[in-house]
């Protein structure tokens, strides 16, 4: 059966001599795998359409375990990302997140939009806290929002200093444990999560946006019960 | 219970890990060698043999070579400066068929793939970095494949090799050669745009 829907790719496998496994978090079905015959050919009509971050209008024909992608039209290949070492490794790190959040055919439309809108702020704005930010309001999507107007075990709103990952939340200075926190990344933080995304983006580079940083993807990390391979890959070698 | 004599099932097994080869295919081909003439099967068995005893990789390129240097490193009518960088020796091949570049190859054998782990660790990007001096390149021709993984491999080294003050380039993105353009799809065709010429008049 042909469907049609919008998806963004999260990443490629190749297949064979000359196809691609193409993986789509989509609008409507979640996560979904499906071949693209034939793109790795000089020759292919949408080779370039289904690279990674690119967000496409697709068809696809349903198949039992994969699909297969039978038309693929570009909406926005983020051109401003791909042509900038930075952003790309900065949304190559959400790429890999949504992929390890979304379920296969388990429609997750509000993951999608979270996924596109912060895409195109890294395409308007080279910021290092998109994906921070992503992290934080995806957790937040996940049912895993972080408690951070009190501290988690005695319910102080004074002094806090800390942040436990297994606990979700922040803590005050008798409390404490976890990692220490800066009250510029708590407030940070708490725009992210009341949806002030905009603001925070426009903060230059800071020891906080750094703190804030490092602090979402182990957040995240923990969530998903594994290392996100693409962080801090460029500063190998 | 065994269907097939041990070693009839043990070539099967072995075909069976190459690349591209599946079950069915194995046992076809597996099949196919055995109504081979004796000779004809052991010409392929001691290609296998040749291949594996003589061929190395290029100390310098990472060429596939028969001795310590690949016939283009040995090669003193090739110029020395100019190095194409690729991913694969299976693309050195793609670019020395053009006919239209006459400086030296770097292998790096493979792309970074940021979502696979894949960082420059795992590439022979010290041993490019090593010859720039060495053999006093001037200019860096960054030559892996137009999709992601390339790109991020060509802007990841582009940063490294620009401060030693050489010439980095990539080389262009444009349409096939006797294709249509209303088939080409927007980012090949913008790059092609970008990447115009003046015509001589």
């Amino acid at each position: 059966m042909l469907y049609r829907d919008h998806g963004i790719v999260l990443r490629t496998h190749k297949l064979g001599e000359a196809d691609r496994i193409v993986t789509f978090v989509t609008e409507h079905r979640g996560k979904v795998r499906a071949v693209a015959k034939g793109v790795r050919k000089t020759k292919s009509r949408f080779g370039a359409r289904l690279e990674a971050p690119s967000h496409v209008a697709l068809q696809l024909y349903e198949g039992r375990e994969l699909d297969i992608v039978t038309q693929a039209e570009s909406v926005d290949h983020f051109r401003d990302v791909r042509t900038d070492l930075d952003r790309l490794a900065r949304a190559v790190t959400m790429l890999e997140a949504a992929d390890q959040l979304s379920l296969e055919r388990e429609p997750n439309p509000r993951l999608y939009r979270m996924l596109l809108g912060a895409l195109r702020s890294l395409a308007a704005r080279d910021s290092p806290l998109v994906p921070a930010a992503f992290f934080w309001r995806v957790l937040a999507l996940e049912g895993f929002e972080p408690v951070v107007d009190a501290c988690v075990t005695c319910g102080t709103t004074e002094d806090l200093v800390a942040f436990d990952l297994s606990e979700g939340g922040v803590l005050c200075r008798a409390d404490r444990r976890g990692q220490a926190l800066s009250p510029g990344a708590l407030d940070l933080m708490r725009r992210i999560l009341a949806g002030r995304v905009a603001g925070v983006l426009e903060e230059p580079a800071s020891p906080a946006t750094v703190e804030l940083e490092h602090l979402a993807v182990r957040a995240l990390e923990h969530h998903i019960e594994r290392r996100l391979r693409s962080v801090g890959l460029l500063d190998r070698g | 219970m065994a269907v097939y004599a041990a070693p009839v099932q043990e070539l099967i097994d072995e075909l069976g890990r190459l690349p591209g080869v599946g079950p069915k295919s194995a046992q076809r081909i597996a099949f196919h060698l055995l109504k081979l003439s004796r000779e004809d099967a052991l010409r392929l068995a001691k290609a296998v043999v040749e291949a594996k005893d003589r061929v190395a990789w290029c100390t310098r390129c990472f060429n596939v070579a028969e001795g310590e240097l690949c016939g283009i490193c040995t090669d003193d009518r090739r110029d020395a400066t100019v190095v194409c960088v690729v991913e694969e020796p299976r693309d050195l091949v793609a670019v020395e068929k053009t006919q239209e570049f006459r400086g030296r190859y770097h292998v790096l054998g493979g792309a970074m793939s940021p979502i696979e782990g894949i960082g420059p660790e795992h590439l022979r990007v010290k041993e490019l970095l090593a010859r720039i001096d060495a053999e006093e390149i001037t200019e860096v021709i960054l030559c892996t494949n137009p999709n992601i993984e390339g790109e991020t491999t060509a802007m990841y080294l582009a940063r490294l090799l620009k401060p030693l003050g050489l010439r980095v380039t990539r080389i262009a993105s444009g349409l096939p050669v006797g294709g249509d353009l209303e088939y080409a799809d927007e980012l090949t065709l913008g790059r092609a745009l970008e990447g115009r010429r003046e015509l001589e008049g």
